[in-house]
C-alpha cells in the first residue's frame, strides 16, 4: 500500500515509471531498434512475438485497434459493425475535416473505435477497440454511437462486450455533442445491465477524461494493462485551472488498483487467458428481465 | 438582448425621426451597422460566458431560497466525506416535496475557497447521487442544478476516482424513476457538468453555456494559443440557442436585461415557473414512458453519416433492452 500524503503517494509511482511517453515509440523502435523505455536493443519479430511488449523492461507499446483485435479475437471470422460510419463536422470546425482526412488516410481507419462480432476463447462477444492513433482516440458523435450500438447489440443477442480504452477524452472539435457521448454511452451500459449481460472494460495506455469517466469506469470487470495512463484531467488542464503541478505519466494503473478503482493489472501476454476465465465463469444468463 | 445600447438608441432614434418627421436615415444606417459589428458571434458568446462567469450572478442557494417555500441541506455522500462544492436537500416546490442538488459557487474570495470554486471532488458527485436515490425511494422529483466551471481535475479528486463518480451518477441517473429536470444555471463545465446531467428536461438560463471544455482549454490546446478565449467560444457553438438546435438543451429560461444577476427575484420567478411547467408535464407520464423516452433522449444525440442508417430501426428496438 501507498502512503496517503499529500505528494509521497504519486512520487512512489514515478520512481517505478519514469519514461516519459513518446508519441512516436513505435517509430523509435523501426528506427533505432531499441526500447524507448530501457533503450535494450530489440528486433520487429521479438516485438511481434511479445505482443509488442518489451522482453527486457516489460515496457508495453501500444497497438493499434486490428493488431488488438488480431491478439484478442480467436482465428476466424470479424464482422464489423458500422464499417462505413464517418463524421460531420457539427460545428463547421476550421481545420478538423482536413484532420480527418489525413488521419484517415494515415490510420486506414474511419474512426477512433472499431467493432464488431468476433469469438474469444470459443465463446462469442462482442468486441470495442479503441486506437489512440486517431485523433489520440478521442469520443466524438461516431466513437459514441458505435460504443452504443455494440452494447445494443450485445444487449439484444445476449452476449457479452469486451471494450479496450484508448482515449484522451471527448473529441473538442465536435463540442457540447462530444460531451454527451459520455452520457449516451453511460447510459447505454444499462441496456447491458438490465439484459444481464456480462460487460468487461480493459484500461490500456491512455485512457483519460471523458471516456474514463464514463463507459471504462462502469465495467462489471475492469482490467488494466500495466503501466496505462488513466486519469480524469490532463497536465495542461490542471496547470491551467488550480495551478496544481502534475506529472506527466501520473495516475498509473498501479494507482488505481491500490486506490480500488480496477480489479486487476494484467500483462498483455496474459489477458487473453484472463478474459477467456471471465467468460467462462459468466455463463448465459437466461429469463433475466424482459 | 434589450441591454444593448446602441439598440436602445437605435430605437429612440426611430421614434424621435417619426415623431419630429424628420430624415435620419443616415444616422440610422450607421448605427445599425454597428450593431451588427456588436453582434457577431464572437462577441455574443463572449457575452454570455462573461455573464454565465458573472461574481455576482446568483448561485444554486440563492436560487433554492427563492423558489422553494422552504428546503434542508442535507450533507454527505456517507462513505468519505461532504463536499462544500456540491449542495443539495429536500424541498418544497409549491408545496411538494422535491430533491434538489447542485454545484454551488462561492460570491467572495474567502466563500469560493470553500466551495473550492465550485469545483466538485467524487464525493460531491456521490453526494448527488445518494440524494437522488433517497428521492426515488420516497418518490419525489429530482432537481439537479448546474453551475461549475468542471469537476476538480487536481491528485486528491483523482485519488478519490472522480471518473468512476462521474460515470457511476450518470449511470444512476438514467435509471431513476421519478421526474428528473436539470437546469444549466451558468457555467456547464465539460465532464463536473454532465456527471448531474442526466434528465427527463434540460432546461437552460439565457445566459448560461454549456461546453466540453472551457474557452480557455479550447484556446490553448487546440488554437495553442491561450489568448483566443473569445474565439474559441464562438467556434464552440456553446451558448443556448446552439444547444437547442443540437437538442442538447430542451428550454431556455429568459433573465432579466443585463442578466440574471440585475434581477435575481426576476430570474428565479422564471426559474420557479419553468420548472414547475416541466414537472406538470412529467408527472403525467408513467414509469415506463418517463424512463423509455429519457434514454431515448439521450442516446439519439450525436450526429454522423453511414449509407445504410440503421439507428432508426435500433432506437425503435430499444424499449426491449430496458
Amino acid at each position: 500500500m501507498i502512503e496517503f500524503g499529500k505528494q509521497k503517494g504519486w512520487i512512489r509511482y514515478l520512481t517505478e515509471h519514469p519514461v516519459r511517453r513518446k508519441r512516436d515509440e513505435r517509430l523509435f523502435i523501426d528506427e533505432k531498434h531499441s526500447c524507448p523505455s530501457c533503450q535494450r536493443p530489440l528486433t520487429a519479430e521479438e516485438m511481434e512475438r511479445s505482443l509488442y511488449t518489451c522482453p527486457h523492461c516489460t515496457h508495453h507499446f501500444r497497438l493499434t485497434a486490428w493488431e488488438r483485435i488480431r491478439y484478442t479475437a480467436d482465428e476466424g471470422v470479424f464482422q464489423e459493425f458500422s464499417a462505413d460510419m464517418e463524421t460531420v463536422n457539427p460545428l463547421g470546425f476550421p481545420d478538423y475535416e482536413e484532420k480527418l482526412a489525413g488521419t484517415m488516410q494515415k490510420t486506414g481507419l474511419k474512426e477512433a473505435v472499431v467493432t464488431g462480432l468476433c469469438k474469444v476463447g470459443g465463446r462469442e462477444v462482442v468486441l470495442a477497440v479503441m486506437d489512440f492513433r486517431f485523433i489520440g482516440g478521442s469520443m466524438g458523435s461516431v466513437v459514441g454511437e458505435k460504443v452504443m450500438r455494440a452494447m445494443l447489440v450485445g444487449a439484444e443477442k445476449r452476449l457479452p462486450v469486451i471494450v479496450f480504452t484508448a482515449s484522451g477524452g471527448a473529441r473538442m472539435q465536435e463540442g457540447i455533442l462530444s460531451l454527451m457521448q459520455m452520457a449516451k454511452t453511460a447510459v447505454a451500459t444499462l441496456a447491458l445491465e438490465r439484459r444481464r449481460c456480462p460487460y468487461f472494460v480493459v484500461l490500456t495506455d491512455p485512457t483519460t477524461a471523458g471516456v474514463l469517466a464514463s463507459f471504462a469506469m462502469l465495467g462489471d470487470v475492469i482490467l488494466a494493462e500495466p503501466g496505462a495512463l488513466m486519469r480524469f484531467a490532463g497536465a495542461r488542464v490542471v496547470a491551467g485551472t488550480i495551478r496544481e503541478k502534475v506529472p506527466e505519466n501520473f495516475p498509473l494503473s498501479a494507482f488505481h488498483l491500490d486506490r480500488g478503482f480496477v480489479d486487476a493489472v494484467v500483462p498483455r501476454q496474459k489477458l487473453k487467458t484472463t478474459l477467456s476465465f471471465l467468460l467462462g465463469t459468466h455463463p448465459v444468463q437466461q429469463g433475466s428481465k424482459s | 438582448m434589450s441591454d444593448n445600447p446602441i439598440r436602445e438608441k437605435l430605437a429612440e432614434l426611430k421614434e424621435l425621426a417619426q415623431a419630429a418627421r424628420i430624415d435620419l436615415a443616415r444616422e440610422i444606417g450607421e448605427l445599425e451597422k454597428k450593431l451588427d459589428l456588436s453582434l457577431t458571434p464572437e462577441s455574443e458568446a463572449w457575452r454570455r460566458v462573461e455573464l454565465a462567469r458573472h461574481p455576482e450572478r446568483p448561485t444554486t442557494l440563492d436560487y433554492a431560497r427563492a423558489i422553494f417555500d422552504d428546503f434542508m441541506e442535507l450533507h454527505g455522500d456517507r462513505s468519505f466525506a461532504d463536499d462544500p462544492a456540491m449542495v443539495g436537500g429536500i424541498a418544497l416546490l409549491a408545496g411538494r416535496p422535491v430533491t434538489f442538488f447542485g454545484h454551488q459557487k462561492g460570491k467572495n474570495m474567502k466563500d469560493n475557497l470553500k466551495r473550492n470554486f465550485g469545483m466538485a471532488h467524487p464525493e460531491g458527485y456521490r453526494k448527488a447521487l445518494r440524494l437522488a436515490r433517497q428521492a426515488e425511494k420516497f418518490g419525489r422529483p429530482v432537481l439537479s442544478f448546474i453551475d461549475t466551471p468542471g469537476a476538480f481535475p487536481g491528485v486528491s479528486a483523482e485519488e478519490r476516482g472522480i471518473s468512476q463518480a462521474i460515470a457511476a451518477t450518470m449511470k444512476g441517473f438514467s435509471e431513476l424513476t421519478v421526474p428528473v429536470i436539470v437546469t444549466v444555471l451558468g457555467e456547464g463545465g465539460s465532464g463536473g457538468a454532465i456527471g448531474i446531467g442526466i434528465g427527463d428536461v434540460v432546461l437552460i438560463m439565457e445566459n448560461g453555456f454549456y461546453s466540453v471544455i472551457s474557452p480557455e482549454g479550447c484556446a490553448s490546446i487546440l488554437l495553442r494559443d491561450p489568448s483566443k478565449a473569445r474565439h474559441s467560444a464562438s467556434l464552440l457553438k456553446l451558448i443556448p440557442e446552439y444547444l437547442l438546435e443540437f437538442k442538447v438543451v430542451d428550454r431556455i429560461i429568459p433573465e432579466p436585461a443585463g442578466g440574471a444577476h440585475k434581477d435575481p427575484a426576476g430570474a428565479a420567478v422564471s426559474l420557479k415557473a419553468a420548472i414547475i411547467t416541466a414537472l406538470e408535464d412529467l408527472s403525467k407520464k408513467n414509469v415506463e414512458a418517463l424512463l423509455a423516452e429519457r434514454h431515448a433522449k439521450f442516446l439519439s444525440l450525436g450526429t454522423f453519416q453511414e449509407q445504410e442508417p440503421q439507428r432508426k430501426s435500433l432506437l425503435q428496438r430499444l424499449r426491449d433492452f430496458f
